[in-house]
């Protein structure tokens, strides 16, 4: 437990220390959220209802997607894991314990978000707060899961850009963040089922906010939630010390199962 | 006679088609410093890594303090500190995080003491990154002994840093070696070696070449030992003069300097010369073939005596 706590503190100093982090967890969360609030809903004035869910998602979408992977690339090849694995530190904490302190400055990014929001854009607050929670811990368990995934698999640092941008840009285009669901082609819908964001925002619609979903609200929920039990799953089967000279347990495109409790969705959700 | 803390018996290790370590064996004395030398991709790394639980071989058997490092990594862990030539080390850690963060893992109470032994007192809240190579690697160092390891493997422990960081260094080991530490020390530098061990191993394409204490190692090869003469008149001038065993003559800052395979039998007769020539002998050296020497010898050569 002593460990625990040792790993977890320095982790979430880390989260602040480091300048690259410091900017994914809260620069550019906040600043994105501030600008589009200012410019958006003064554009767009639907936007103020759409703002808490969607400034929440981005925020999760770009502490987890681009904030978690890369650094778990460089401490791979740089042999801090092997440091780790020499000092007894097991493979679950080095990735949980990044996962843990990311949702945790998420928190405090939400918590931001969700407290000015009404009183700088005029935007209204969840009805359910209770689902409003449950359904942030869902969507952060899921990208965080995604996150660990691709850092796991990932090469090089610049294959975790090309990964972790493959869901991010289609998230903010498909996601229900800029534009709702309902105005998307329906061969676009479906691509869209295939991102953790869109369930999100179809669980805040339906669960949270007082507005009609998409698609089952629940079933989004539940998606999330399975997606980043594979997810984690998945990160620590196909885990490896060390990049050079290592058999790995299974294929980096086992990967790809993650995709399975989306791809059920499309099907499953109605 | 010592016990062995280390046994490695047949390992081989390969990647692919690469024969990395080829069917070695040795042991390591309890308390002993052990050096393993040899030329890039001779197959250090991969015996050490294999010793520290890091790569499991593909032959043979490997004991460390009694555990076999492939099967029983949990029990190793507190038994041994590694030195990685790379630092290891997130960052943007600090040492005093790194102390609690380390030690925590291995169950024992921080030794900040240690950070303070090793100068690294004032810098105990910089990140990692801020620290100069020579903190890293004492940081390094001080963190692979807070748990009061059995056996410590160093990989370079000294490469680039400054004289007095290294003599700093070489003294804390030497202090580890008297507590009953058993260190296995991986350099290429030759004058480390021959300084600090009590025996070494040199590899060379997978296999053990050579093993056995520094003054063995060199007192096997064919290496000419130097023996410098310098006298008052000119009895040693004369290039027609002969010695035996005597196989190179050349002279330099007026010292005649003969490369010889026997230097009792040339000694005494370079001695008995310059008394005959009623000369006076100001200075006299003998210079035996170094460890680096020996390990050029046999690694440019191949030749195994």
């Amino acid at each position: 437990m002593n460990a625990f706590f040792h790993h977890f503190a320095f982790e979430f100093r880390t989260g602040i220390r480091n300048k690259q982090l410091l900017l994914m967890n809260y620069l550019f969360p906040l600043g994105f959220y501030l600008m589009m609030g200012f410019v958006m809903a003064e554009i767009n004035p639907l936007f103020r209802e759409d703002i808490i869910p969607a400034m929440v998602v981005f925020a999760v979408l770009a502490a987890t997607l681009l904030g978690i992977p890369d650094p778990l690339v460089n401490a791979r090849e740089n042999g801090i894991f092997r440091s780790y694995k020499i000092n007894g530190i097991p493979s679950t904490s080095i990735l949980i314990i990044p996962a843990l302190t990311t949702i945790l400055h998420l928190v405090i990014v939400a918590t931001i978000i969700t407290a000015s929001a009404p009183l700088l854009f005029d935007a209204p607050l969840p009805l359910n707060w209770l689902n409003y929670v449950l359904i942030f811990i869902a969507l952060a368990f899921a990208c965080v899961g995604i996150s660990v995934l691709i850092g796991v698999v990932s090469p090089s640092s610049r294959m975790t850009v090309l990964w972790s941008q493959l869901v991010f840009v289609p998230s903010m285009m498909l996601g229900g963040l800029m534009l709702p669901y309902s105005m998307l082609p329906e061969v676009a819908g479906k691509i869209a089922q295939l991102l953790p964001a869109t369930q999100a925002m179809n669980a805040f619609n339906g669960l949270a906010m007082g507005k009609v979903a998409d698609f089952s609200p629940w079933g989004s929920v539940i998606v999330l939630f399975i997606s980043g039990m594979l997810a984690f799953g998945l990160a620590v089967f196909l885990f490896s010390w060390d990049s050079r000279n290592t058999v790995r347990r299974g294929h980096p495109s086992l990967a790809f199962l993650v995709l399975l409790p989306y791809i059920a969705g499309i099907f499953l959700l109605s | 006679m010592k016990d062995s803390i280390i046994e490695v018996k047949d390992f081989r290790k390969t990647y692919g088609d690469f024969i990395a370590v080829d069917s070695i064996s040795f042991d390591v004395k309890q308390g002993e410093i052990f050096g393993l030398l040899g030329p890039n991709g001779a197959g250090k790394t991969s015996t050490l890594e294999s010793l520290e639980g890091l790569r499991s071989p593909e032959g043979g058997s490997l004991r460390v303090a009694g555990i076999d490092p492939t099967h029983e990594p949990r029990k190793l862990r507190n038994m041994i500190g590694v030195q990685l030539q790379s630092a290891g080390l997130p960052d943007s850690i600090t040492p005093d995080e790194a102390m609690k963060f380390f030690c925590a893992y291995h169950e024992v109470s921080p030794r900040f003491d240690l950070l303070e032994r090793l100068g690294l007192a004032e810098k105990r809240n910089s990140q990692f990154y801020e620290l100069s190579t020579g903190q890293q690697r004492r940081l390094a160092l001080a963190l692979a002994v807070a748990h009061n390891p059995r056996v410590l493997f160093l990989d370079e422990p000294t490469a680039g840093l400054d004289v007095a960081t290294r003599v700093e260094l070489h003294e804390m080991i030497r202090e580890l070696q008297t507590g009953g530490t058993t260190i296995v020390l991986a350099t290429h530098d030759m004058a480390e070696a021959e300084e600090m061990s009590d025996r070494v191993a040199i590899m060379m394409k997978g296999k053990i070449v050579n093993i056995g204490t520094p003054m063995e190692i060199t007192a096997k090869g064919a290496g000419l030992t130097k023996i410098s003469v310098r006298t008052q008149a000119s009895s040693l001038t004369d290039a027609g003069i002969t010695f035996p065993a005597v196989s190179q003559r050349l002279s330099k800052d007026e010292y005649n300097i003969y490369f010889s395979s026997d230097i009792g039998p040339t000694v005494s007769a370079i001695i008995a010369h310059i008394e005959s020539k009623e000369d006076t002998l100001i200075d006299l050296r003998v210079e035996r073939p170094s460890l680096e020497d020996r390990f050029l010898e046999i690694t440019t050569t191949g030749v195994v005596q």
